[in-house]
This record gives C-alpha cells, structure tokens and sequence, in this order.
C-alpha cells in the first residue's frame, strides 16, 4: 500500500470553525460558572430577604416603630440568655385583653389564648447548628440588635436583613470597634454616637467603639476569631 | 529495511537478552538490539496498543478493578462511619493515610527525572522507558492525591484544602506546609500530565495512522491534534518539549522537598530535621527507579520489548538505584550521628525508639530493604540479572512503604511526655485502602498499556544508529524524509517520497 493513498485522519475543514466557537465557550464557561457561583450562591443573594409568612399578622413597623416599644419587652431574654426569647400568647395577650381586642388580625392569638396551643412562628434569623450564637454575650458588650436584625421597627413583615455568613460574623469580630454603644442604647434604632466638633459620624464612632471595647473588656481578634469561640 | 549486524562483542543471555552492557570506549553500545529498524519498532509497540489484549491483560485488568473496587467500598464506608474507622487515633493521628501518600508521591518521583532531567543531560538510554515512567508517575500521584482527600475526615469538603474565595471568610494556613504540598503536589500533577501528553502526540498519530478501526482513527486523531509529521511540526514540538523539560526539572526536586517540610517543620524528634529534603527527594527517586524496574521487567517480557528495553537499560536503572540508595543509606546513619551528636535527650530518645523502641520491626523492614538489599548491585552479574534485579527493586518498594512508616509512626508513638504515647495498630480499612490503592494504580496502568503507546517510538528512533546514518550509497540509510507512521514497505528501496 502507497502511504499517500493510505486514509489518514486529519481534523475536517469544520474544526476551523468550530475551534474559536471551542475556545470562547471553554472562556466563557470559565468567567461564567465562578460569576455564577460567586454571586449566585452569595449568602447576599439567597439569604437576605427571608421573610416567611407568619401565623399571625404581627407588624413591627406598628409596635416597635410607631408604638416605641422596647424590644426586650417581648424579646425577654435577651440580656440573660443565649436565645432570645419568642414572647408567649400570655404576654400578647397582656396588652390585647383590652387594647384592640377586636381585631381580625388578632384571631390567631385568641384562639392560642383560647386552646393553649402555642403559635408557631417561623424563625427568620436561623444560623446553622454547628454556630453557637448567644444573645447575651453580644447584648450586654454593647452590639446594638440594628448591627445584625436591620431597621426591624421599619418592617411591616419582618426579614433578613443581613447576611449572617461566616464572613459577615468575622467581619465584626475582626473589628468590633464600627459596631459598639453603650449599653442603654443596645435597642436603640436609630442611635448615632455624640460626634465633637468637626468630626465626622464614621471617625466619631471608631472613638466611641474603642472606648467601649476597653470599658467592657471585649477580646482580642486571636479570641475573637478562634475557632471555638463560635463552634464548640 | 535497515538492518544492523549484532556487534560482535555482545553475547546472548538468559536465552533471548542480548547484552549490550559493554563499556568499551571505541564502539557506541547500542540501545536498540536485535537488528531492529525503525518499521519493527512502530510495529512491535503499535501492535500492543491496536491489537486485542492477550489473556493475562484480562486477567490482570480483572485483578486490578476488583482492588479497585475494594477501594471504592472501603472510602464508602469511610464516608458514611466517618474517621474512626481507620486505626489512627492520638497521639498516632498520622499513620497508614499520610504513609500511602508519600509512598505514592515519592513513586511518581522517577517518570518526570527520567524524562526530564535526563532528557536535558541527553541520556539517550531513557527514550526507551520514560513514556511508561511518565505514566506510572501520573498514576502514582492520582494514587498519592486520593489518601490527603479522604485523610480531611469529610472528603466531600476536600476543596477547602485550596484557597478559594467563599462566603466564611476562611482560608487555608498559607504558613503550613500542608497548603504548600497542595500546591506543589499539583504543580507537579499538571506539567507531568502536559509533559506526558505532548510527548506523546506523534506516537499518537502513528497510531491514529496505524488503527483500522475507524473510531478509533478519530479518537486518536483529535489526541494527537492533527499532527501531519512535518518539519514545522517537529521543530515546534521539540521546542515545546524542551520548555516543559526545563519545567518539569525544578519540580522533580521540589515536590519531595516540600512533602519532607510537612515534617521537618514540626517540632516532633524523628520529624524535626534539616536533612529531610534532600533525604526524600533521593529517597523518592530510589523508589521511584524501583517501581519503573517492577513494571519494566514484566511488560518487556511480555509485549516482546527485549530489543528496546535492553539489559543496558535494565543495568542503568540498577547503577540508578544502587547510587540513591547510598545516599538514603547515608541519611539514615547520618540521622543518627546527629541524634547523638546533638546531645538532645529527646532527639536521642527518638532515634533509639526507632531501632529497640515501640515498633523496632519497622524500623529493621525499612533498613533490610533499603540498605541491605541494594548492594548486591554493586556485581555486575546481579545487574544484569533479570531474576535478581525484580527482586531487589520489590524489595526496595517495600522498603521505601517502611521508610515512610518509621518516619510518621514511630516518631508519634513515643514523644516528650510519656504519659501520652500510644501504640498504633492498621484496622481492616487501613489495610484495604493501602491495597486498593495498588488496584487503582494498576488499573490505570493496565488500561494505559492497552491504549496508548507504551515506548516513546518518535523518540527511540532519533536515538537509533539509522537516524544518524552515514550510508555510504546505502539507499535506506541515505534517507531524510522518514515520517513516523510509514512502514517498512512503503518505500521499497528507499526512493525518494512523494511531496505531500
């Protein structure tokens, strides 16, 4: 057999076609899946607004808001406890055995109040199990419940407002100074630390935040950021 | 066709072997024996690849998947019952996981020295068995990679081990040499495999041009990137080959380098050790010398590869194995000199621990092998002895899996406080993954001898006495236009080939 008879097989005229649709798709894929990953798996995307529908029409933007009531009223234990507390149909009804006892909205809780069933509502901020979060470490070092919880005395139906990842935490527990107040003003929404003459409200809370990182002795970053501080 | 006469000066041994182990100053031995022309060549390796496996491949293959599937079952059942089920524990929390993967890694040594550092030193006998060394060096890193992926506990988290941006904030220790041997090990795994991969694609045109069988002409045929086997090609690849030579060469040094830095930057006696980098690079290419003679001998008996892979071969990777494993000798005494030297109570402790302590076994497994064994090299007959050699490279395989044991086990079994050592005993998994590790690597290995070009054929005739002929009229050795893919008919008495 003569080799230049031979049937050899070489790449048809084609591939020279198909060779830049190839190496843009292999490109393109390439920038596509990490944007993909990157934005669309961010906690920013998938997390924030969570805002299930609870049992009962309960507004926040009314009670806490309009009506300034103090979020430790029904969020108890909030200073003492890691959890903090889901108030009870008894302290719902506290109030609405006489205030607005006739509302539709307030169906649900009569008739918790009636059978003894407790209300299930749905938890909205929800971190993993493996994340031992307590309330009272944060509240009483002076975190205020807008740093993690959002404008909650704004919310018609509350949400997530913010993103609640790992990193997210860290960031806080690198530099805890951007996010501290005094204790009084823990459940203050729209607390503003007192800025000096000519300094503006960024620099005057640094001030404000190293003061109270000394006053309440709060840990250092190699603390703040050890493993076991938050899984144990 | 070309033909060369036997020399006179080379007897045949052990009936078919011919000997070209001479050293005799005005004759060049050959390396390629038995009268064979660059047609036998393309004949004798495309066959083994082309043709229906004979009846042991299967046999072999069957073996092999059914280690393989051991080794599945076992990682399941990792997966599911979760570390324990291995028999580490404190203070032994490294054992059989991270000695599999040295062992491994340390393998895949010698394929990327031989097709390297050799290739730059213009060793031509490595033509003959750098492809197949490159492939074992492949295998054994897949092999070597497997045990720190399951070793991380959750192994479908194992991507943690590389710095990817995510949403925890969280990043591998950059100070660890732990991240480092994640970056050398695949540094290593990429150019080994591109280096492989390139220097196979004429051998893979010759077989795309060589196949009958239509799928199998496109298959080969997209892999071997429409390769036409002209001037420009050829120039094009050597330079490529070159560069990724040049690459590969820093690397056969740092891998090893960095794998002994997971230890030698510990405070552990037994670990803590400036001499570990180059007392596992040499170490790696001692067994790695060791694994490429384990696997040579069978295949060149057995795929009909005596004139290719000649004694002279078998004698060099010997005089190889002989020279690394002086050096591991000499690690291994000089350890204890500075053990001694050092005046360090527990450094001392260490050393003695190892030859009269809690596993002194391992210890005299790992010094029979290594040290003891190899030293029959020094006799020529031994070298040039089939039998003898695959005994002592075996010996060596084994030797160099207890190196690895001695070195992680012992030294965790008894450090500074008595009051936490602790003894170590393989369970049923650790033993099977070290078995079906073998599975994994020979089943790779067997199905690359099925379908790949085992010989780097290009190669090994560039380094053939008719590449450089002087004919002297003879019209086959008067030839330039010799392209890879023809046979010896395709140009009867050596006329001048057709412009293509």
């Amino acid at each position: 057999m003569n080799a230049s008879k031979r049937k050899r097989f070489l790449f048809p005229r084609w591939v020279n076609f198909a060779l830049p649709v190839l190496i843009v798709a292999v490109l393109g894929g390439g920038l596509y899946a990490p944007t993909l990953v990157t934005f669309g798996f961010s906690s920013s995307t998938i997390d924030v607004g969570y805002a299930p529908i609870q049992p009962v029409a309960y507004s926040h933007a009314l009670h806490a808001g309009e009506l300034g009531i103090d979020c430790r009223y029904c969020h108890s234990s909030v200073e003492n406890a890691g959890f903090a507390a889901i108030p009870t149909t008894q302290v719902c009804m506290g109030c609405h055995t006489s205030v607005r006892n006739v509302s539709e909205k307030l169906k649900p809780v009569q008739e918790s109040w009636e059978t003894g069933k407790p209300i299930e509502w749905v938890k909205v901020h929800d971190l993993p199990d493996y994340a031992f979060f307590n309330h009272s470490a944060h509240v009483n070092s002076g975190v205020g419940c807008v740093s993690c919880h959002g404008r909650v005395d704004t919310m018609e139906v509350v949400y997530q407002a913010e993103r609640l990842s790992m990193s997210w935490c860290i960031d806080c527990h690198r530099n805890p100074e951007k996010h501290l107040r005094p204790r009084d003003q823990v459940t203050n929404m729209q607390y503003k630390p007192e800025a000096k003459e000519g300094e503006s409200e960024l620099a005057a809370q640094l001030r404000v935040g190293k003061e109270i990182k000394e006053k309440y002795k709060i840990h250092d970053e190699a603390y703040m950021t050890s493993c076991s501080t938050c899984h144990r | 066709m070309a033909t060369i006469t036997t020399i006179p000066h080379m007897p045949v041994r052990n009936g078919d072997d011919i000997d070209n182990t001479f050293d005799d100053a005005r004759i060049r031995a050959p390396l390629i024996v038995g009268g064979k022309g660059f047609a036998d060549v393309t004949r004798v390796v495309t066959r083994i690849a082309l043709e229906e496996p004979p009846g042991w491949w299967y046999l072999a293959f069957a073996g092999a998947l059914g280690l393989l599937s051991l080794m599945g079952i076992t990682i399941g059942y990792l997966m599911l019952a979760g570390v324990g089920v291995w028999g580490n524990n404190q203070p032994v929390a490294w054992a059989f996981d991270i000695v599999n993967f040295v062992f491994w890694v340390g393998i895949g040594h010698a394929g990327t020295l031989i097709s390297a550092i050799l290739f730059l030193f213009r060793q031509n006998w490595r033509t003959s068995i750098n492809r197949f060394a490159e492939a074992m060096t492949i295998f054994a890193v897949i092999c070597a990679a497997t045990f720190p992926g399951i070793h991380v506990g959750r192994p479908w988290l194992a991507y943690w081990l590389f710095p990817i941006p995510n949403q925890m904030a969280m990043w591998p220790q950059f100070r660890s040499p732990l991240l480092w041997d994640v970056f050398a090990v695949g540094t290593y795994f990429t150019v080994s495999l591109l280096f492989w991969y390139v220097g196979m694609i004429p051998d893979l045109a010759t077989l795309r041009d060589k196949s009958k069988n239509r799928i199998q002409q496109i298959l080969y045929g997209i892999f071997s990137l429409g390769w036409t086997g002209s001037c420009r090609a050829w120039h094009r690849y050597e330079r490529a080959y070159l560069l990724l030579a040049a690459l590969s060469t820093p690397l056969v040094l740092s891998v090893h380098s960095v794998v002994s830095f997971d230890f030698a930057t510990s405070q552990l006696p037994g670990w803590h050790t400036t001499i570990f980098p180059p007392y596992f690079v040499a170490g790696a290419v001692f067994g790695g010398f060791a694994m490429v003679l384990t696997l040579a001998i069978p295949c060149r008996a057995l795929f009909g590869l005596k004139d290719i892979i000649t004694l002279r071969h078998i004698d060099n990777m010997n005089k190889v194995m002989l020279a690394t494993g002086l050096i591991v000798a000499y690690a291994y005494s000089v350890e204890f000199f500075t053990a001694w030297y050092s005046q360090h109570y527990y450094e001392q402790f260490a050393f003695q621990n190892r030859v009269f302590g809690a596993a002194p076994w391992a210890f005299w497994c790992m010094f029979i092998c290594n040290v003891f064994a190899p030293q029959i090299l020094w006799f020529k007959w031994a070298r040039n002895s089939l039998v003898i050699t695959f005994i002592v490279a075996n010996f060596v395989n084994a030797g160099m899996w207890f190196e690895r044991y001695v070195i992680i086990v012992t030294s965790l079994q008894r450090d500074f406080l008595s009051s936490s050592w602790g003894m170590f005993k393989p369970s049923w998994v650790d033993l099977a993954l070290l078995a079906g590790s073998f599975g994994l690597f020979f089943t790779l290995f067997l199905l690359f001898i099925k379908f790949l070009p085992i010989i780097a054929m290009a190669e090994v005739k560039s380094i053939m006495p008719q590449a450089h002929a002087h004919g002297h009229g003879d019209p086959d050795l008067d030839r330039t236009d010799y392209r890879p893919d023809e046979t010896a008919h395709d140009h009867p008495g050596g006329k001048a080939h057709p412009a293509v």
